[in-house]
C-alpha cells in the first residue's frame, strides 16, 4: 500500500487514539512520576507532645499554665506542629502595618532548636519558658542565639544588619518621622560601638552578655514581660 | 485581629525580648492584668440544651452578643447559666464559630431562620467560610427572587380609580380580568390561527384542470384569500392601534419585542397594497410575503410556554455563543482536512474548502445526507473522526441550556402556585382579623351589658376563657376608642363622644344607606326616652346629632354614632322580634349571649329603614329592630 503524506498522518492519529484507549484500560502503563508525591501527603505530620509531667519538669511553667498554653497551641495548629509559613502568618497578624515575615523567619529559627523545619509544642514551650521564666543570663543567651543567624557563636555586622532590617521592616512605611534608608545601618553602627569591645568586627557571647548587664535600660526591659502568662 | 491568634499574643510579647538588647531607649511600662482570673467554663443553656465553653473562647469576638457584656442580660441567677430561648440546632454552628473561627452554614437549615439567628447573636453573615459561602449566597438569592415575585404580583391588584386607558391596558395584559378582555384574547388568537392557516393553504396545489398543471390554491381562489388576508390584517391593525393607545408608555411599548412582531406581521400587507403591479419590485413583493409567517409569533402572547422558551434562549445566550464558536472552529478545521484529503481522488465533490463546509456540517450534526462522501482512505478516517467529535461538541452546552430552561419553567410554575396560595392565605388572614375585632366587640358588649344590668355575677359566665393577653388587648382598643373624639359639625362640647369600632359588614351597609338617606339631624327626644330597656345602653347610645345628607357616599368621614344593638345569632329566630328580648329574663339573656360562636358582633347600628322620615323621631322604633341585616338570622334589638 502506497501511503501518502496525509494518509500517514491519518494512520498515526488512529494509532495514538488506540494507545490512549489502552491506557484507559490500564493495559499500558503511563510512565509519569508524580504518583510518588501522593504518598507523602498521607503521612501528614501528627505530633503529640511528651507528657505533662515531663514538660513540667523541663520548663518552669505550672501544670495549669501548660494546659492553657497547649490548648491555644492545639487550637491554632491541630496537627501539633507549626511550620514556617503558619508561623509567619500568625506573627504577621500582630503587625499589620509592616512586613513581619523576615523577622518571623529568624524567630522561627530561634525556636526551632533541633532545626527540623517545624516547631513542636515542646520547642514552643521551652522557648517561652526561657523568655518568661528564665534568668537574665538565659534570656540574653536566647537573644544572642536569635541574632546569630548562622549559629557560629559570633554576630557579624551583616547578620546584625539583616536582623535590624527585619525589625525595621515590621514598622512599615507609615511612620513619623519617615524611616530613612540608612536607619538600620546607623543603628547597627551604634550597636557595634556599644557591644564590640575589642573592635574586631564581631560580637561574641561574652562581650554581649557583659555589655548588656552593664546597661541599665536593657536590664530593666528584660524584666518587662515577666507576667505575660 | 483574628480569633485564635489572640491566644498567641503571649508568645508574641515574649518574643519581643529579642528586641530589647538592640533598643536604645527605655521601654514603656507594661499594662498590668488586674483581676487575673483563671479561665472558667460558662454554661450556655439554649432552650434546654446545655453548651459549655471557656470564657476566653467567647471573648475572642467582642463585637458579638456572646463576646460582649450583652450576654449578661441573659444571665439566670438561680441556675448560674446564660439562658437563650433560641433554636439549639442553629446555635451549634454559632458556637463553633467561636471555637474554630469559621462560620459554617448548615445546608438543612432554612435560610431565613439562619439569618435571624445570626442577627440575634450579632454575627454578620459575610464571615461565612468559603466552604459554605456559595451555598448560602445561592439560597439567599433564591429566597430574594421568591419574595420579589410576591411583590410583583401585588402590583396586579386593582387600583381603585383607573381611567379608561388604564383599564384597557390591564385588560390587554391580563386577559383574565374581565370577560371583555377574555373575549378579545380568544378572538385575536382565533384570527392569528386563521391567518397562519391561510398562508399555508395558499400554497397547496388544489384541483388541477386537465389542460394545466397543478395550480396552488392561492392562485385559483385569489379573491377569497385576499379577503381573508384583509380581514385578518384589519383585526391585527385595530388591535395594535388599541394597544398603542392604551400603553402607559408609548415609546417603551413601541420598542418592545411583541410590538415589533406585530408591526412586522401587518406591514407586508400594506406595502403590498401600495406597490401593486409594479413589475420591478414584484420579486421583493414575494419576499415580503415571507414575513407574513411572523404572525405566528403573535401566539407568544397567548402561550406562556413560548415566552419561557424565549427567555431561556435569551438567558443562555453565552452558552449558545460558545457552541456556535466551537462549531465554527471545528467546521473550518475538518473542512480543510477533508478538502486536502480528497484532493487526490477523481470526481471528488470536495471542490473547495467552502464546498467542504457543507459536508462537515452535515457530518458533525450526524445528519449524513450522503450527497458528498469521501472516497479515499484518509478522507474516510478523518470523516469518522469528524462525526465523532461533532457529537461531543454539540452535546456539551446542551445540558446548560436545558437546566436553564428547567429553572425558569419551575420558577413560573412556582409563581402560579404561589398566586393561588396567596388567595387562600389572604382569606385566612382576613378571617383571623375579623375574629379578633369581633371578639373585642363582643367582649365590650358583654362588659357593658354586665355593667348596665348590674350583674357582676354573670361575669363568670359571659366572659369566656378570655386570656389575660386578650383582655389587655381589648382594654387597649377600648382606650383608643375613648381617645378619638368624634367631632361632628353640629356637635357641641357636651355632645362629644368617642368613635367606636364596628363590624365591617355593618360599616359598609351604613355607607350604602348613608348615601341613600338623610338622617334626622337631631333626635333629642330619642335619647330622653328611657323605657325599661332604655337604660341598657343609654350612656352608650347617647344620641349624636346625626350627620345630614352631606355625608360623602364613600363614608370617609367620621363614623356616626349608632343606636341599636345588633346581635347575630344563628339559632334563635324566636328572639328576632324586638327589643322585648332585652326584657327577657336574665337567664334567657345569658343564654342568648352565651350561644354558639356566631354571637360575634354586638354593634350599634343606625335604624335605617326608609320608613324613617326626617321627623320620625318617635316613629316606629320597632320596625328597625325587626329588620334583618344581610339576610341572616340577625337579631336587631333596638335600644331606644
Amino acid at each position: 500500500m502506497n501511503l501518502e503524506g496525509l494518509e500517514m498522518i491519518a494512520v498515526l492519529v488512529v494509532v495514538v487514539l488506540f494507545v490512549k484507549v489502552l491506557e484507559q484500560f490500564g493495559l499500558l502503563e503511563a510512565s509519569y512520576d508524580d504518583s510518588v508525591e501522593d504518598e507523602l501527603e498521607l503521612s501528614a505530620v501528627r505530633h503529640r507532645p511528651e507528657g505533662l509531667e515531663q514538660l513540667e519538669a523541663q520548663t518552669r511553667f505550672t501544670r495549669k499554665e501548660l494546659q492553657v498554653l497547649y490548648r491555644g497551641f492545639k487550637n491554632e495548629c491541630p496537627s501539633g506542629v507549626v511550620n514556617e509559613d503558619t508561623f509567619k502568618d500568625i506573627y504577621s497578624q500582630f503587625f499589620p502595618q509592616g512586613d513581619a515575615s523576615t523577622y518571623a523567619h529568624f524567630l522561627f529559627n530561634a525556636f526551632d532548636t533541633d532545626h527540623n523545619g517545624s516547631v513542636s509544642f515542646e520547642d514552643f514551650v521551652m522557648g517561652l519558658s526561657i523568655l518568661l521564666r528564665g534568668s537574665v543570663q538565659e534570656k540574653l543567651n536566647w537573644a544572642f542565639n536569635l541574632y546569630d543567624i548562622n549559629k557560629d557563636g559570633y554576630i557579624t555586622k551583616e547578620e546584625m544588619l539583616d536582623i535590624m532590617k527585619a525589625i525595621y521592616d515590621m514598622m512599615g512605611k507609615c511612620t513619623y518621622p519617615i524611616l530613612k534608608e540608612e536607619a538600620p545601618r546607623q543603628h547597627v553602627e551604634i550597636f557595634f560601638q556599644k557591644m564590640d569591645k575589642n573592635k574586631d568586627g564581631v560580637v561574641t557571647i561574652d562581650e554581649f552578655i557583659d555589655c548588656c548587664q552593664n546597661d541599665e535600660n536593657i536590664m530593666r526591659s528584660m524584666q518587662l514581660f515577666e507576667n505575660v502568662i | 485581629m483574628a480569633a485564635g491568634v489572640a491566644a498567641w499574643l503571649p508568645f508574641a510579647r515574649a518574643a519581643a525580648i529579642g528586641w530589647m538588647p538592640v533598643a536604645n531607649c527605655p521601654m514603656p511600662v507594661a499594662p498590668r492584668d488586674h483581676g487575673k482570673r483563671q479561665d472558667e467554663l460558662i454554661i450556655l443553656n439554649v432552650s434546654g440544651r446545655r453548651f459549655q465553653t471557656w470564657r476566653t473562647t467567647l471573648d475572642r469576638y467582642p463585637d458579638t452578643l456572646l463576646g460582649s457584656s450583652e450576654k449578661e442580660f441573659f444571665y439566670n441567677e438561680e441556675t448560674k447559666e446564660y439562658f437563650f430561648d433560641r433554636d439549639p440546632d442553629a446555635f451549634r454552628s454559632i458556637l463553633n464559630f467561636y471555637r474554630t473561627g469559621k462560620l459554617h452554614y448548615p445546608r438543612h437549615e432554612c435560610i431565613s431562620a439562619y439569618d435571624e439567628e445570626l442577627a440575634f447573636f450579632g454575627i454578620i453573615p459575610e464571615i461565612i467560610g468559603d466552604c459554605c459561602y456559595e451555598e448560602y449566597k445561592d439560597r439567599k438569592r433564591e429566597n430574594a427572587e421568591r419574595l420579589m415575585d410576591d411583590q410583583e404580583e401585588n402590583k396586579d391588584n386593582k387600583l381603585p380609580n383607573m381611567n379608561f386607558r388604564e383599564t384597557m391596558w390591564r385588560a390587554f395584559e391580563n386577559p383574565h380580568t374581565s370577560t371583555m378582555a377574555l373575549v378579545f384574547y380568544y378572538v385575536t388568537g382565533f384570527f392569528i390561527a386563521i391567518s397562519v392557516i391561510t398562508n399555508v393553504v395558499e400554497t397547496v396545489p388544489c384541483g388541477s384542470t386537465p389542460n394545466q398543471k397543478d395550480v396552488p390554491c392561492g392562485e385559483r381562489y385569489t379573491v377569497a384569500f385576499f379577503c381573508m388576508d384583509t380581514a385578518c390584517v384589519m383585526i391585527f391593525t385595530v388591535e395594535y392601534l388599541m394597544r398603542l393607545f392604551a400603553a402607559p408608555s408609548r415609546y417603551r411599548f413601541m420598542r418592545s419585542v411583541m410590538s415589533i412582531i406585530d408591526v412586522v406581521a401587518i406591514l407586508p400587507y400594506y406595502i403590498g397594497l401600495v406597490m401593486t403591479n409594479n413589475e420591478d419590485v414584484s420579486g421583493a413583493f414575494v419576499t415580503l410575503r415571507v414575513f407574513r409567517v411572523f404572525r405566528i409569533f403573535k401566539f407568544s402572547r397567548h402561550s406562556q410556554g413560548l415566552r419561557i422558551l424565549g427567555y431561556t434562549l435569551k438567558s443562555c445566550a453565552s452558552e449558545l455563543g460558545f457552541l456556535l464558536f466551537s462549531l465554527t472552529m471545528a467546521i473550518i478545521i475538518f473542512a480543510t482536512v477533508m478538502f486536502y484529503a480528497e484532493k487526490g481522488s477523481s470526481s471528488s465533490k470536495f471542490t473547495s474548502i467552502p464546498a467542504s463546509f457543507w459536508y462537515t456540517i452535515v457530518t458533525m450534526t450526524t445528519l449524513g445526507y450522503g450527497d458528498m462522501v469521501p472516497k479515499t482512505i484518509a478522507g474516510k478516517i478523518f470523516g469518522s473522526i469528524c462525526s465523532l467529535s461533532g457529537v461531543l461538541v454539540i452535546a456539551l452546552p446542551v445540558p446548560v441550556i436545558v437546566s436553564n430552561f428547567s429553572r425558569i419553567y419551575h420558577q413560573n410554575q412556582r409563581a402560579d402556585k404561589r398566586r393561588a396560595q396567596k388567595k387562600a392565605r389572604l382569606a385566612r388572614i382576613r378571617v383571623v382579623k375579623t375574629g379578633m375585632s369581633s371578639a373585642f366587640l363582643h367582649n365590650k358588649r358583654n362588659g357593658l351589658f354586665n355593667e348596665l344590668l348590674e350583674l357582676p355575677v354573670m361575669e363568670q359566665h359571659l366572659s369566656k376563657t378570655a386570656s389575660l393577653l386578650e383582655s389587655q388587648h381589648h382594654h387597649l382598643l377600648h382606650c383608643l376608642e375613648k381617645t378619638t373624639v368624634s367631632l361632628l359639625p353640629t356637635s357641641t362640647i357636651s355632645n362629644m363622644t368617642a368613635h367606636e369600632f364596628v363590624d365591617e359588614q355593618l360599616y359598609e351597609q351604613n355607607c350604602r344607606e348613608g348615601a341613600v338617606q338623610s338622617y334626622p339631624s337631631c333626635s333629642p327626644s330619642l335619647s330622653s326616652q328611657e323605657g325599661p330597656t332604655g337604660t341598657c345602653c343609654t350612656h352608650q347610645a347617647r344620641k349624636n346629632p346625626l350627620p345630614d345628607a352631606s355625608v360623602p357616599p364613600t363614608c370617609q368621614g367620621a363614623l356616626q354614632e349608632l343606636s341599636a344593638v345588633h346581635i347575630q345569632c344563628s339559632d334563635q329566630p324566636a328572639l328576632s322580634t324586638s327589643r322585648s328580648s332585652l326584657n327577657m329574663k336574665l337567664d334567657d339573656t345569658s343564654r342568648l349571649n352565651c350561644k354558639s360562636g356566631l354571637i360575634t358582633t354586638a354593634i350599634i347600628s343606625i335604624p335605617t329603614p326608609p320608613a324613617v322620615s326626617p321627623e320620625g323621631d318617635s316613629q316606629p322604633l320597632t320596625s328597625p329592630s325587626m329588620q334583618t341585616i344581610a339576610s341572616s338570622n340577625a337579631v336587631k334589638v333596638s335600644t331606644l
